[in-house]
């Protein structure tokens, strides 16, 4: 197989933009991504077997057969999760990665998200630390990722997020009836309501139309291609430019190193499951936080015994995603309107600011509801089954809102992910093994969140409301998890620098979600791809033409 | 009245579909008779369509079995299911066998109310075996007609969703603000 330039594994929200930035600048590039390439015809509308609701299994990967995961309980017992349980953790395992189904929020963090240190001091027993560089180093590329991805949406009603240059591209989709009760609402109580910024065409962008505003958003693929990921944008540029070969079904097993310490290629099994090797100048792993950092803990040698870029027992610490908090609202008038794709108002009032409290996490009403996601959401008292609960589903479906948001987690080293020796995947590899938690102050700010989103619902006119505020037992990362491999500057206590390279291995970078310091109290996708953007750019302007140095 | 999925119409589904045939036909066979489903025996099918019929009686609207849940559950059983079968076969004879300790028949014979008693004592002595059935009749009833459940989107037109879903709505469509 001839030798390229860069290999990056993960066809994801990162590695597309990765693929598409070094093709561009002439590198020549193959981009491995371990599931299939779907098109919007691949929608299928399922609302049992999406990504979202998976009860009849993941649409998007990967497949319960011959993936597993285990996790370790507060109590030590270990348990297996197939791929298509909660507890597996999953995000997706195709071409756009998460970014094929999201519901595409694409939110920049707020300036102190970038230096929850320095603004917070470190409550005992959690680990958060500074971000190697500031907000205003990543909004030029934050600008960039919402131009070439197309983000539509409007910031100008809240007072609370950092500077920028430009506007978004397009203008924020007609708001439905949901925003229209709840903005009143939240203006009375003094807050700064506004419209989410999404990954959607509102108006026809980048050669595609506008979203049609149907009920199966969230977990599906868009049937009209509006919703925007790298499947869509910056992966067929990539390949376009006739410098990236991208492989599919083929899942990497190894990074390969030399005598003296440097990557020279990559490992994988392809389509067929046959053993392959692609030599390369460069490895760019972005397999998302869990992948990724498997893949380093499974790439083994003889001076790399802990796995790759592992020397100080970094690698899968300070795992995180968000701890989601909220309230149902119960009206009596009709709230909904069948209109898609539902989310349309948050608020980042609660991000920062409140005394006592380390951050803190944005506010949006939920996406449009499914009939099947109400099923155990009916008011309180409500019968779980017979005529009572076929009547609460008449009665409710069409009369609730869902005000929900994403707590900002306060990591700890414990909690983290490892890999299981004992339990292998279908390749024989072993698989990630979760344990620990975050820091417990998360669900004291994750139950005032729920109150905060209570309260808008009762200022809103809801009859009942019920308040969503929950103690996992364990670190919640799933469809947003981050931190496995922090950068920072300090190699003990961080995995890669603020330009995502290895600490100790020059020709290695982890770019995706890894590398999070902390998550931010919004969706994380958005600074993926601004990251993405700028270690790239790093990247290339670092590249000498016939190898990397640093 | 089948799925747009699967227009072949099976003489199980035909009969299921309530258009045809009295409550005791509904499930399309004797207990004991040769029958078409793909896991269920005829008695366990009798004993399931008893107790998802109380997870989700008929009013106004079709009940669980009508709307093809036990088809649903059926086909799944084969499939994404699968390791489910234990607890259903399980499952399935304890309540009959509850059901002849109190009443001296079969589930499925009892009235009514007896069948409301037995199906909330199995919520009480059988507690996963329950819901792993009340999920799944739910799953039938609300989710994808696709699956064999929710036949003709029932379950949707009762909340009140249009039927089929309007489609191509351009945002331009709504320039006028949020339909009513």
């Amino acid at each position: 197989m001839k030798r390229v330039n860069a290999v990056v594994i993960g066809a994801g929200a990162a590695g597309g933009i990765v693929a598409k930035e070094l093709s561009v600048a002439g590198l020549s590039v193959v981009l491995l991504e371990r599931g299939k390439w779907y098109t919007a015809n691949d929608c299928r509308k399922d609302d049992l077997r999406n990504q979202r609701t998976t009860v009849l299994g993941n649409a998007f990967g990967p497949e319960d057969e011959g993936n597993p995961r285990v996790w370790v309980d507060p109590k030590g017992t270990v348990h297996t999760a197939r791929a298509s349980e909660g507890s597996y953790q999953n995000n997706a395992a195709c071409v756009g990665g998460g970014t094929l189904s999201y519901g595409a929020q694409a939110w920049r963090y707020m300036p102190q998200d970038f230096v929850m240190r320095s603004t917070y001091g470190a409550p005992q027993g959690n680990s958060l630390e500074d971000w190697p560089f500031t907000y205003d180093d990543l909004e030029p590329f934050y600008e960039k990722a919402e131009y070439e991805i197309g983000v539509s949406g409007d910031y100008s009603g809240t007072p609370f997020h950092g500077p920028r240059r430009r506007p978004l591209p397009m203008p924020p989709l007609p708001p439905g009836r949901e925003f229209g009760i709840l903005e009143p609402a939240a203006k009375c109580l003094g807050l700064h309501p506004f419209h989410i910024p999404m990954a959607r065409n509102s108006i026809p962008y980048n050669g595609r139309g506008p979203c049609m505003r149907c009920r199966w958003c969230v977990g599906f693929a868009c049937e009209v291609d509006a919703k925007n990921g790298s499947q869509n944008t910056v992966i067929p540029i990539a390949l376009n430019t006739g410098n990236c070969e991208l492989r599919t079904e083929c899942m990497a097993k190894e990074i390969l190193t030399d005598d003296r310490g440097r990557a020279r290629g990559v490992a994988y099994f392809d389509a067929d499951g046959h053993l392959q090797e692609q030599l390369s100048d460069i490895v760019i792993v972005s397999g998302c936080a869990t992948e990724s950092a498997r893949l380093l803990l499974n790439s083994k040698s003889r001076l790399f015994p802990n796995g790759l870029g592992n020397r100080n027992d970094q690698v899968g610490r300070n795992l995180q995603g968000h701890h989601y908090t909220g309230a149902v609202g119960f009206f009596d008038f009709d709230t909904y309107d069948d209109v898609g794709p539902g989310a349309t108002i948050a608020i980042s009032d609660y991000n920062h600011g409140t005394p006592g409290l380390v951050g803190g996490g944005m506010l949006a009403n939920e996406f449009i509801r499914l009939p099947i996601h109400n099923v155990d959401r009916l008011p309180a008292g409500t019968p779980r089954w017979g005529l009572g609960h076929k009547q609460g589903m008449r009665d409710w479906h069409k009369r609730s809102i869902v005000i929900m948001g994403p707590t900002q987690q306060i990591p700890s080293a414990e909690g983290r992910m490892t890999v299981d020796e004992s339990v292998k995947d279908k390749w024989g590899m072993p698989v990630v093994r979760f344990s620990g938690n975050v820091h417990p102050h998360t669900f004291e700010i994750g139950e005032l969140q729920a109150k905060r989103a209570e309260a808008w619902l009762k200022e809103a006119g809801a009859i009942h409301t019920s308040v969503m505020a929950g103690k996992p037992e364990l670190v919640s990362a799933s469809q947003h998890q981050a931190g496995t491999c922090r950068m920072g500057n300090d190699p003990k206590g961080s995995v890669v620098n603020k330009n995502c390279q290895i600490h100790d291995v020059d020709n290695v970078f982890v770019i995706d979600s890894s590398v999070h310091v902390n998550n931010g109290g919004f969706n994380p996708v958005l600074t993926i791809m601004a990251i993405a953007y700028m270690a790239s750019g790093a990247l290339v302007r670092e590249w000498k033409g016939t190898g990397f140095r640093s | 009245m089948t799925s747009i999925q699967n227009p072949s119409i099976t003489r199980r589904r035909f009969v299921a579909s309530g258009a045809l045939g009295t409550a005791a036909l509904a499930v399309g066979c004797a207990p004991g008779a040769q029958c078409n489903w793909d896991f269920l025996t005829g008695q366990q099918a009798e004993t399931l369509k008893a107790i998802c019929d109380q997870i989700i009686p008929a009013d106004d609207f079709p009940s669980a079995s009508q709307a093809g849940v036990l088809d649903y559950i059926d086909r799944q059983l084969i499939r994404h299911y699968k390791r489910h079968q234990p607890t259903y076969e399980a499952g399935l004879k304890l309540a009959d066998d509850l059901s002849r300790k109190r009443f001296g028949q079969a589930l499925s014979s009892l009235t009514q109310p007896q069948q409301l008693q037995i199906v909330t004592e199995i919520e009480q002595q059988s507690r996963s075996f329950f819901e792993l059935v009340r999920d799944h009749t739910m799953e039938g009833f609300y989710g994808s007609p696709r699956h064999g459940g929710n036949r003709d989107a029932v379950s949707w037109r009762m909340l009140g969703l249009a039927e089929p879903p309007p489609l191509g709505r351009a945002q331009y469509d709504l320039k006028k603000g949020s339909p009513s």
